[in-house]
C-alpha cells in the first residue's frame, strides 16, 4: 500500500507529537479515561466537520454550520417538550430542519449561483435569529431520555466509552468509504477539482452540489442530537464557536480549501488535535490562550504544507 | 382677511411651543446584544420605567458581544432622533470612548450600565453590579459550606483579560479568605488551594468540557467557582457523569431565573444575584431627571447584589430561593 | 465521386443567436477512416458546426445523419450515446485525480454482485486494467495510470484527453484544438496519437488553427466561411497559402482549381 503524501500524514504527526509532550509532562493524559473524554468533547464539532469537509471538497464553505446545529437541537427539544412529540419523531424533526437549511444553502448556490461564502453568511444569521426567537432565548431543560442516550457510556476494556463517540467514528468511517469507493463520492472530488470538466463529461454537477449541501445538513442535525445528549439540554446559545471550529478541523486535517483534495479521516484527526490541545494544556495548568495560539500556528502550517506539497508534484 | 392665515400660523406655533416645552424626554438604551436574557430584562425594565415616567425609550444593540461599531451607530442614530440621555452597556470599554465624548459634548447625558468604560469617568455615571462584591459573597458562603475541610478549588472563568471575569474571580478568592488581587485588577488571582483554572466562556457546553478536563487534573476537587450559571450547569453535568456531584460545592454569579431554579434543585449551592432591571430603571429615572432639571448623576452607584442560597450558612447572610425567584431575570 | 462510406452527414444546418446567424445552411460530410480538419476564421461558424454535431447546441433548421440515419441530439449525452466523443479545448480533466479515474469520469464501472449494486462500490481494478490496455493500444507512453493528471506534461495530458475520447467513441471522435499551447515535440506526440486513432478505424474531426499540423495529418480539409461550407480541399494538392486565402475569402471557391478540391 502506498504511503500517503506528507500533506496527509502531517495532522497525524502533529497529533502524535502533542500526545507525546502531554504524556511526558502530565500524569493523567495518557489514560483510556482521558482519551474517551476528549473524544466526547470533540464529538459535536467532529460530526459537524464531516458535513463541512464534504462542502469544502466541492470548493465551497459553510459558515452557518454551528448555528444550524443549534437550531436543530432547539427544534428537537422543544418539539418534545412543548408539542409533546415522541422522542424519535422530535429527533427526526430536528434533523429535518437542519437538512432543510442545507437544501436552502444548496439551492442558493446551484440555482441562483451565489458564492457559498455569501449564502452561508446569510443563513448563519437567519438560523441564529430563528433559534433565538423560537426558544425565546431560553434553554430547554425538559429533555426525554432517548435524546440523551448517546451521552451514556458503556464499558470497553475498563474504560467508559460514550455511544456518541462510537457513532461519530462510525459516521467518519462510512463517509470515508463512500468518498473512496463509490462513483458518487468520487464525483464530489471531481466537482471540487474541476467543475467545468465534470459538466462536460456529463456528470450532473448541480445535483452533486445540492446533494452535498443537503447531506451536510443531515450531519449537522446528527450533531445537534449529540449536543443535546452531551449537555442534557437544548441550548440556544450553542454552536457559536462551532462554525469556525469545524472549518479549523477540516483545514488541520489536510483538506484543501480550494476543493478536490483531502481525506475525511484527516478531519477527524484535526478535530481530535484541537481537543487534545485544550485538554493537555488544562492538565498542564497553561492558560487556554496558548491553545488558541498553537491552533492558529498549526492552521497556517497545514495550509502551507498543502500548498508546498502540491507545488512539488508539478 | 389676510390676517387669518398669519393668525392661524401664530396660534399653531404657540401650541407647538408649549408642547415642546413639555416634550417627552427621549432616552436611548444600547445593550451589547439583543438576545442575551440579561439585556432583554434590562430593556424590559427600561421600557416599564419609561412608560411610568412618560419618557420615550429608544433601544438598540450591537450584533454580538464585542461589536463596538454597531453600538456607535446606534448612539449616533438615537442622538439624531432627539435622545438626551444614553444608557449603554459597552461592548468594548475603550473603543466606545470617542463616541461617548462626542455625545457628551453635545450635552447628552451618558450613563454606563453593568460594565464600566475604561477609564470609568469617560461616562457621566456608572450603575452596575459590584462584581468584586458578588464574588466575595459566594466566597464567604463557600468557606462556610466547606466547614473547615481543606479546599481544593477549581475556577471556571470567562476568558483572559475580561474585567468582569477577573473581578468575580478575585472577589471569590478574597471572600473565601485567600490572598487575592484587588477590584481594579484584570489578572486572575492564583492560590495553592486552586488546583485547576479553565476557561468556560460563560457557556454551558464549554463549562462542561472545562470541568471534565479539570477533573482529570484534580479529581479531589470539592469546590467549584463558576463565572455564571450556564457554566455552573455545565460543570454540574461533568461532575454528575463522574459521580462526584454530591461531594462538590458549586457557586456562581448572575441570579437569572434558570440559575435560581438550579439553586433550588441543588445544582448550584449559592449564587450572587444581580439586577439588570434595576440598572435600567435607575438609568431611565436619571434620564428623566436630567431632561426636567438638567441635574446629572455622577460616580458609581451600586445596583445591589444579593446572595441566594437554598441552605443558609452560619455567619453568612443569604436570602432563600423564593426571594431569588421573585427577583430573578430571564424567563420564569 | 468517391463512394467511401459516409459516417456522418449534415445538410442545410441553420443556427441563429438573436440577430446573429452563426450557421447559414451549412453542409458537412465525414467519411469512414479519415481525418477531416475543419478550419475557418473566427466567426466563420466552425464552432457552431461542431457544437451542432456534438449535441452541445440544437440547430434551428437542417438535418444530421449518422451512418445514413437521421439523428437528433438534444444534449451532449445524446451524441455520446450515439457514439460521438468530444475532446474539448480545455481538456475537461480533474487534475488531482488519476489518469485511470479521469478516463472513466462519468462512466465509472461498478463491481459485480452485491458489492456493486448494494454498496455501489467501484471496480477500481478493472478500470485500471482497461485504462492500461487502451493506452497501450494507442501507444501512449505513460508509465503509470495511477499517477495524478497534474503530474503530467501538457502534451501527455492532451494525449490522455484524446485517448479518453478514442477509448469510448464508437463512431466519431471530435478534437477541438488538440495541439494548441503545445511545443513542437509534444505537438508531434499528439499528432502521432491522432493518426493511431484513425488507423484503428475511428474517423476524426479535427478543429485547428495550426496550418502545418492540419497539413500534416488531415486527409481532407473542410473550410467554413460565413456560416457555410466554402470548400473541401485536398491538402496534398493545394498549398497552405491558398488554403488560407480560401478561408479569408481572398480566393473565392469558384476560382479554386479543380484538382485541389477533394471529393
Amino acid at each position: 500500500m502506498k504511503l500517503p503524501p506528507i500533506g496527509q500524514l502531517g495532522p497525524f504527526i502533529a497529533l502524535l507529537i502533542a500526545c507525546a509532550i502531554f504524556g511526558a509532562t502530565t500524569e493523567r493524559f495518557l489514560t483510556g479515561e482521558n482519551f474517551s473524554l476528549i473524544l466526547q468533547q470533540v464529538m459535536v464539532v467532529g460530526v459537524i466537520a464531516i458535513g463541512q469537509t464534504l462542502i469544502i471538497l466541492t470548493a465551497g464553505i459553510d459558515l452557518s454550520c454551528g448555528m444550524v446545529m443549534a437550531l436543530g437541537s432547539i427544534v428537537m427539544t422543544k418539539f418534545a417538550a412543548d408539542l409533546g412529540l415522541p422522542a424519535p419523531l422530535a429527533i427526526l424533526a430536528g434533523i429535518g430542519v437542519t437538512a432543510l437549511f442545507g437544501l436552502a444553502n444548496g439551492l442558493l448556490v446551484t440555482r441562483i449561483k451565489l458564492p457559498p461564502f455569501i449564502v452561508t453568511l446569510g443563513t448563519l444569521n437567519i438560523a441564529f435569529a430563528i433559534t433565538q426567537l423560537y426558544s425565546n432565548a431560553q434553554t430547554v431543560t425538559e429533555v426525554p431520555a432517548m435524546m440523551t442516550w448517546l451521552g451514556n457510556t458503556f464499558s470497553l476494556a475498563g474504560t467508559n466509552v460514550a455511544y456518541g463517540t462510537v457513532l461519530m467514528i462510525a459516521l467518519y468511517l462510512g463517509t470515508w468509504f463512500w468518498l473512496r469507493e463509490t462513483a458518487a463520492g468520487r464525483h464530489v472530488y471531481a466537482v471540487g477539482n474541476n467543475p467545468e470538466a465534470t459538466r462536460l463529461v456529463g456528470i450532473p454537477t448541480d445535483r452533486v452540489l445540492l446533494g452535498v449541501y443537503v447531506l451536510a445538513g443531515v450531519f449537522y442535525g446528527i450533531a445537534s442530537l449529540l449536543a443535546v445528549s452531551r449537555t442534557g439540554v437544548g441550548d440556544p446559545n450553542a454552536g457559536q464557536t462551532e462554525n469556525l471550529d469545524a472549518i479549523t478541523a477540516v483545514v488541520l486535517g489536510g483538506t484543501s480549501l480550494f476543493g478536490g483534495r483531502g481525506v475525511i479521516l484527516g478531519t477527524l484527526i484535526g478535530a481530535v488535535v484541537v481537543g487534545v490541545l485544550r485538554n493537555g494544556l488544562t492538565l498542564m495548568g497553561v492558560s487556554s490562550v496558548y491553545q488558541v495560539l498553537i491552533t492558529g500556528i498549526l492552521v497556517i502550517l497545514a495550509v502551507a504544507i498543502d500548498q508546498l506539497s502540491r507545488k512539488g508534484g508539478r | 382677511m389676510r390676517f387669518i392665515p398669519t393668525a392661524l400660523a401664530a396660534a399653531l406655533f404657540a401650541v407647538a411651543g408649549t408642547a415642546a416645552a413639555q416634550a417627552q424626554p427621549v432616552i436611548g438604551l444600547i445593550t451589547k446584544t439583543e438576545t442575551n436574557p440579561f439585556f432583554v430584562k434590562m430593556k424590559e425594565g427600561a421600557a416599564e420605567a419609561a412608560k411610568a415616567k412618560g419618557a420615550k425609550l429608544l433601544s438598540g444593540a450591537g450584533k454580538a458581544d464585542g461589536d463596538n461599531a454597531g453600538q456607535v451607530t446606534a448612539m449616533e442614530n438615537m442622538i439624531a432622533a432627539g435622545a438626551k440621555t444614553i444608557l449603554i452597556t459597552p461592548s468594548d470599554s475603550k473603543a466606545i470612548i470617542p463616541a461617548i465624548k462626542k455625545a457628551r459634548e453635545k450635552g447628552v447625558l451618558v450613563i454606563a450600565l453593568d460594565s464600566p468604560t475604561d477609564p470609568a469617568d469617560a461616562t457621566d455615571a456608572l450603575f452596575a453590579t459590584d462584581n468584586y462584591k458578588a464574588g466575595e459573597l459566594i466566597g464567604q458562603y463557600a468557606r462556610a459550606a466547606l466547614a473547615g475541610k481543606p479546599a481544593k478549588i477549581v475556577t471556571l472563568d470567562l476568558f483572559p483579560g475580561h474585567p468582569v471575569g477577573a473581578q468575580r474571580h478575585n472577589g471569590f478568592l478574597k471572600g473565601f479568605g485567600l490572598a487575592a488581587p484587588d477590584a481594579k485588577s484584570n489578572e486572575l488571582g492564583k492560590a495553592p488551594e486552586v488546583v485547576c483554572m479553565a476557561e468556560s466562556f460563560g457557556d454551558r457546553a464549554k463549562g462542561q468540557t472545562a470541568m471534565e478536563n479539570c477533573l482529570q487534573k484534580a479529581p479531589e476537587v470539592n469546590l467549584v467557582y463558576t463565572i455564571n450559571e450556564p457554566a455552573a450547569a455545565g460543570a454540574y453535568n461533568a461532575l454528575k457523569k463522574a459521580g462526584k456531584e454530591k461531594n462538590v460545592v458549586i457557586v456562581s454569579v448572575d441570579g437569572g431565573c434558570q440559575g435560581i431554579k438550579d439553586v433550588g434543585a441543588g445544582v448550584i449551592a449559592a449564587t450572587s444575584q444581580q439586577y439588570p432591571l434595576k440598572m435600567a430603571a435607575m438609568g431611565v429615572e436619571a434620564g428623566v431627571e436630567y431632561a426636567k432639571t438638567g441635574k446629572k448623576p455622577s460616580g458609581y452607584t451600586d445596583t445591589g447584589v444579593t446572595l441566594i442560597a437554598a441552605k443558609p450558612m452560619p455567619g453568612v447572610d443569604s436570602k432563600d430561593v423564593k426571594t431569588g425567584t421573585d427577583l430573578c431575570w430571564g424567563g420564569k | 465521386m468517391n463512394d467511401t462510406k459516409l459516417v456522418m452527414q449534415a445538410r442545410g444546418l441553420v443556427k441563429r443567436y438573436g440577430q446573429v446567424t452563426a450557421l447559414d445552411g451549412a453542409d458537412f460530410e465525414l467519411r469512414a477512416g479519415e481525418i477531416l480538419a475543419v478550419i475557418g476564421d473566427n466567426g466563420a461558424g466552425k464552432s457552431s458546426l461542431i457544437k451542432a454535431l456534438s449535441g452541445a447546441t440544437v440547430p434551428d433548421e437542417g438535418e444530421i445523419l449518422l451512418d445514413g440515419r437521421p439523428v437528433q441530439f438534444r444534449t451532449p449525452m445524446d451524441a455520446r450515446r450515439a457514439g460521438i466523443e468530444c475532446c474539448y479545448q480545455d481538456l475537461a480533466v480533474a487534475p488531482a485525480m488519476t489518469i485511470a479515474e479521469n478516463l472513466f469520469l462519468g462512466r465509472e464501472l461498478r463491481r459485480p454482485g452485491p458489492a456493486g449494486s448494494l454498496l455501489r462500490m467501484l471496480d477500481k481494478k478493472k478500470m485500471l486494467e482497461i485504462a492500461v490496455q487502451r493506452m497501450a493500444d494507442l501507444k501512449v507512453g505513460i508509465r503509470s495510470m495511477t499517477q495524478a493528471v497534474e503530474t503530467l506534461s501538457g502534451g501527455q495530458r492532451q494525449c490522455v484527453a484524446v485517448a479518453r475520447a478514442a477509448a469510448f467513441a464508437e463512431h466519431v471522435v471530435i478534437l477541438d484544438e488538440p495541439t494548441a499551447a503545445l511545443g513542437v515535440k509534444e505537438g508531434n506526440m499528439v499528432l502521432e496519437l491522432i493518426r493511431r486513432v484513425r488507423d484503428k478505424g475511428l474517423p476524426v474531426i479535427l478543429i485547428s488553427h495550426n496550418m502545418p499540423h492540419v497539413f500534416e495529418i488531415a486527409d481532407r480539409i473542410h473550410v467554413a466561411r460565413l456560416g457555410r461550407r466554402a470548400a473541401i480541399l485536398d491538402p496534398k494538392k493545394i498549398s497552405m497559402s491558398d488554403t488560407v486565402a480560401v478561408m479569408t475569402g481572398a480566393l473565392p471557391p469558384e476560382q479554386i482549381p479543380a484538382e485541389c478540391l477533394a471529393h
